[in-house]
C-alpha cells in the first residue's frame, strides 16, 4: 500500500503539494480582503485551465488554443442555471413575459427555449458543467486524433473553434445573452453568492476544488497512462508501433482537460457573478496558454502559481499603467519561449531546489542510504 | 427563403453578392498568400500577420497625408508608391523579427506561435500608442471614387474592382517569384530537403531570412489595399488571422492554387449566404464547414504528394 502511494506521489511533490495548500487556504485568506481574495479566487479557476494544458501539452504535446470554448461552455451551464434561479416570475415581473431570463425578454422571446428547461435542475445543471465540454472535446479528439492531426493544425482549428463560439454567443443574443453574457445572478439555492461572506466561502470551495483536480491530475501524470503521454510527446511512432492506440489515450486526455476548464468555468461564473464571451474567445484562450507556460508546462504546481502571477501581474499593471500591460504580456510571450522555456518550475528546479538539497544535503543523503537497501 | 423574391432579383442579388464576395475573395487572397508563403513553405506560424498587414496600411495613410501635405499634385498616384513603402517597411520588419526571434525557434512550431502572438500583442500596443486607438481612414484619390453601372440593378464599386486587379497581379508575382525565379526555386528546394539543399550549395539561413522578409513585404501590400476599401486600427490584423490562417490551411498549406481555391470559395459562401441570414450566423456556418471539412480531410483540398 505504501509503495503504491510513493509511486503516485514522492515526497518532494507532497512538500509541494502541501506548500501550495498553505498559501491557498492559510496566506492569501489572512493577507487579503475579500474584495483581493475574490480576485484571487477568480485567478484560481484559471488554474483549472493551466493544469489541463499541463496535461495536455506539457505531458501530451498537443497544444490547445480553444481551451476558452471549455472554460466558457462550463461558466454557461452554470450561469444558465444562476440566472434560471434569479428569474422567478416574482423578480421579473416588470417583463412583458415574467419568468423567463431578462436578456430573451428584451429579445422579443416569449418563451424558454426547450435546451433552456433541464437547467432549471441544479443536479442536471453540475453534470451538465463537466459533461458538456467532455462531449466537445470528446467530437473534437475523435475527429482530429483518429485521422492523426496534431500540432499545428490541431491548435488553429481549436483556435477556430473557439472563434466560432464566440460569433455563435453573440449573435444569439436572444439565446445566451448575446455580448454582455449571462450577468445578474443572485442566489444558489436560494443562498445569496453577492455577499461578503459567500464570497469567501466560495473561495474555499474553490480551493478545494482545485485540489481535487491537482490529484486527480497528479494520478495520470502518475499512472501508465502520464508515462505513455510523455512517451507519445517524443516519439509518437514508436508507441503506435508498441502497439498502443495513441489516438485513445490523446483522446482521454484532451477531455480530462476540458473537463478541468469546464469545472474552473462553473467556478469562476459562481465566484464573479456572470460569465460572457470575453472569457471564451480567441484572446482568452491563448493567454490560458501562457499561464500554463509560466509555470513551465510541465508542472500542474507550477501551472497553479503561473495563473496567479499571470493575472496578478494583469490587474496590477493595468491598474496603474493600462498602456505598459499589452507590452508587458507580450514580452512575456516572447521571453517564456526563448529564454525560460520551462517556465517557473524550470527556474525553480534548476536553481532554487539545487540549493535546497545542498542546504539538507546530509539528511537527504541519509534518506538515500537508508532507502537503497528497501528497493 | 427564396419566394420572396423574383428571378430577376434573384439574379441581381447573387451577383451583387457574388461581386461583394469577389472583394472579399481578393482580401483573403492578399493575406492569405503571405502566409501561404511563411506557413506553407517554412511551416512557421506567424501569428502577428495580421500586424504586419496592419503595418503596411498605417504606411499608406503616412503616406497619403505626406503626398497631400506636400505634393498634391501627385496625389492621384501615391497609393502606388505607398505599396511600395508597405512592402519595403514591412518586409524590413520580417527580416529583422526573422534575424531576432524566429530562427532559434524552427525546430519548435508550437514555440513559434506562441511568440509571434506576444509579438502581435507588442506591435498592438505601439500602434495604439502612436496612431491613437482610434481607426484612421486615407483619403482614396478621385479616380477611385464611384462605380460602375453594369445594369440598371448591379453595380459596381470602381475601389473594388482596383483592390480585386491588384489580388490577381499580386498573386501572379507571388507564383511567378515561387516557380520562376531562383530564390522560389531555393524555397521549395529548402522545404523539400534541408540538409540536400544546404549540401548542393544554397545558404538555407538565408533563404528562410529572405522567405520571412518576403511573405511580410506582401502582408504589407496586403495591408496597403485594404485602406482603399476600410479604415484601419491597431486590432483590425486580430480579427482576420482565424480566417487567412483556415484560409491557407483548407487550401492546402504548400500550395498555392489551393490558397486561392478555397479563398474563392469561403468568401462566396460567406457572403452570399450573409444576405439571406445574419452576418454572424453566416460567419458561424462558414467556419463550422470549413472546419468539418478540414477534419474529414486534414490535408486540405489541394494536397502536395510528398513522400515524408
Amino acid at each position: 500500500m505504501k509503495r503504491s502511494f510513493s509511486s503516485f506521489m514522492t515526497r518532494q511533490d507532497m512538500v509541494g503539494f502541501a506548500i501550495l495548500a498553505v498559501v491557498i487556504f492559510v496566506l492569501l485568506p489572512i493577507s487579503l480582503d475579500t474584495f483581493r481574495l475574490n480576485l484571487f479566487g477568480k485567478y484560481l479557476t484559471y488554474a483549472f485551465v493551466a493544469i489541463g494544458l499541463v496535461l495536455c501539452w506539457g505531458a501530451g504535446g498537443i497544444l490547445s488554443l480553444g481551451q476558452g470554448v471549455f472554460f466558457g461552455l462550463g461558466g454557461y451551464c452554470m450561469a444558465m442555471f444562476l440566472k434560471l434561479e434569479a428569474s422567478t416570475p416574482e423578480n421579473t415581473s416588470i417583463q412583458s413575459t415574467p419568468g423567463i431570463p431578462d436578456f430573451m425578454d428584451w429579445n422579443q422571446l416569449t418563451a424558454l427555449p426547450a435546451w433552456w428547461e433541464p437547467f432549471h435542475s441544479l443536479a442536471f445543471a453540475l453534470f451538465a458543467v463537466v459533461a458538456v465540454p467532455v462531449f466537445f472535446a470528446f467530437i473534437i479528439g475523435v475527429a482530429m486524433f483518429r485521422r492523426r492531426v496534431g500540432g499545428v493544425y490541431f491548435a488553429i482549428i481549436t483556435q477556430a473553434f473557439a472563434a466560432i463560439l464566440t460569433i455563435l454567443i453573440i449573435g444569439q443574443q436572444g439565446y445566451t445573452g448575446g455580448v454582455n453574457g449571462i450577468t445578474d445572478l443572485r442566489t444558489l439555492k436560494g443562498w445569496d453568492i453577492r455577499t461578503d461572506e459567500a464570497k469567501e466561502i466560495l473561495y474555499y470551495v474553490n480551493g478545494v476544488m482545485l485540489f481535487v483536480v491537482l490529484f486527480a491530475a497528479q494520478f495520470i501524470r502518475k499512472s501508465k497512462l502520464g508515462r505513455l503521454l510523455i512517451a507519445m510527446r517524443d516519439q509518437e511512432d514508436r508507441v503506435r508501433f508498441s502497439g498502443y492506440d495513441v489516438a485513445a489515450f490523446k483522446i482521454f486526455v484532451f477531455c480530462a482537460g476540458a473537463a478541468f476548464a469546464g469545472i474552473g468555468g462553473a467556478m469562476f461564473t459562481l465566484q464573479v457573478g456572470f460569465m460572457s464571451p470575453t472569457l471564451v474567445g480567441i484572446v482568452p484562450s491563448i493567454e490560458m496558454v501562457i499561464f500554463c507556460a509560466v509555470g513551465g508546462r510541465i508542472s500542474i504546481l507550477g501551472a497553479v502559481y503561473g495563473a496567479l502571477l499571470v493575472n496578478w501581474a494583469k490587474t496590477t499593471f493595468s491598474e496603474s499603467f493600462p498602456e505598459l500591460w499589452l507590452l508587458g504580456l507580450g514580452a512575456l510571450f516572447i521571453a517564456v519561449v526563448m529564454v525560460f522555456p520551462n517556465g517557473l518550475a524550470g527556474v525553480y528546479s534548476e536553481h532554487v531546489a539545487p540549493r535546497i538539497n545542498r542546504l539538507f544535503n546530509k539528511s537527504a543523503a541519509d534518506m538515500a542510504g537508508a532507502k537503497t537497501p528497501a528497493e | 427563403m427564396f419566394s420572396d423574391y423574383s428571378m430577376g432579383e434573384l439574379g441581381a442579388i447573387f451577383a451583387m453578392q457574388g461581386f461583394a464576395g469577389l472583394i472579399l475573395f481578393s482580401v483573403f487572397v492578399l493575406m492569405a498568400l503571405g502566409l501561404a508563403i511563411i506557413f506553407g513553405q517554412m511551416g512557421v506560424i506567424n501569428m502577428a500577420h495580421g500586424e504586419f498587414m496592419i503595418l503596411g496600411a498605417y504606411v499608406t495613410y503616412l503616406t497619403s497625408n505626406f503626398f497631400s501635405a506636400y505634393i498634391p499634385a501627385l496625389f492621384g498616384m501615391y497609393f502606388f508608391v505607398a505599396m511600395a513603402l508597405a512592402f519595403l517597411a514591412s518586409g524590413a520588419l520580417g527580416l529583422f523579427v526573422e534575424w531576432a526571434m524566429i530562427r532559434h525557434l524552427y525546430k519548435r512550431p508550437l514555440d513559434t506561435l506562441l511568440a509571434t502572438w506576444g509579438l502581435s500583442l507588442i506591435l498592438q500596443q505601439i500602434y495604439r500608442s502612436v496612431f491613437g486607438a482610434r481607426e484612421v481612414g486615407v483619403t482614396i484619390p478621385d479616380w477611385m471614387i464611384g462605380s460602375l453601372p453594369v445594369t440598371d440593378m448591379i453595380e459596381v464599386p470602381i475601389n473594388g474592382i482596383f483592390v480585386m486587379v491588384l489580388a490577381v497581379g499580386i498573386s501572379m508575382a507571388v507564383y511567378y517569384m515561387m516557380f520562376r525565379s531562383v530564390w522560389g526555386r531555393q524555397v521549395r528546394a529548402i522545404n523539400q530537403n534541408r540538409v540536400m539543399a544546404g549540401a548542393v550549395g544554397i545558404n538555407t539561413e538565408w533563404t528562410d531570412r529572405l522567405t520571412f522578409g518576403i511573405g511580410c513585404g506582401v502582408a504589407g501590400v496586403a495591408g496597403s489595399a485594404f485602406t482603399m476599401i476600410g479604415s484601419t486600427g491597431p486590432t483590425a490584423g486580430q480579427l482576420y488571422i482565424v480566417d487567412t490562417f483556415l484560409v491557407v490551411v483548407f487550401g492546402g498549406a504548400a500550395s498555392l492554387l489551393g490558397t486561392i481555391a478555397s479563398a474563392f470559395s469561403i468568401s462566396q459562401a460567406q457572403s452570399i449566404m450573409e444576405f439571406f441570414l445574419s452576418g454572424s450566423m453566416a460567419k458561424v456556418l462558414t467556419l463550422l464547414t470549413v472546419v468539418g471539412i478540414l477534419m474529414l480531410r486534414p490535408q486540405g483540398l489541394f494536397a502536395l504528394k510528398l513522400r515524408k
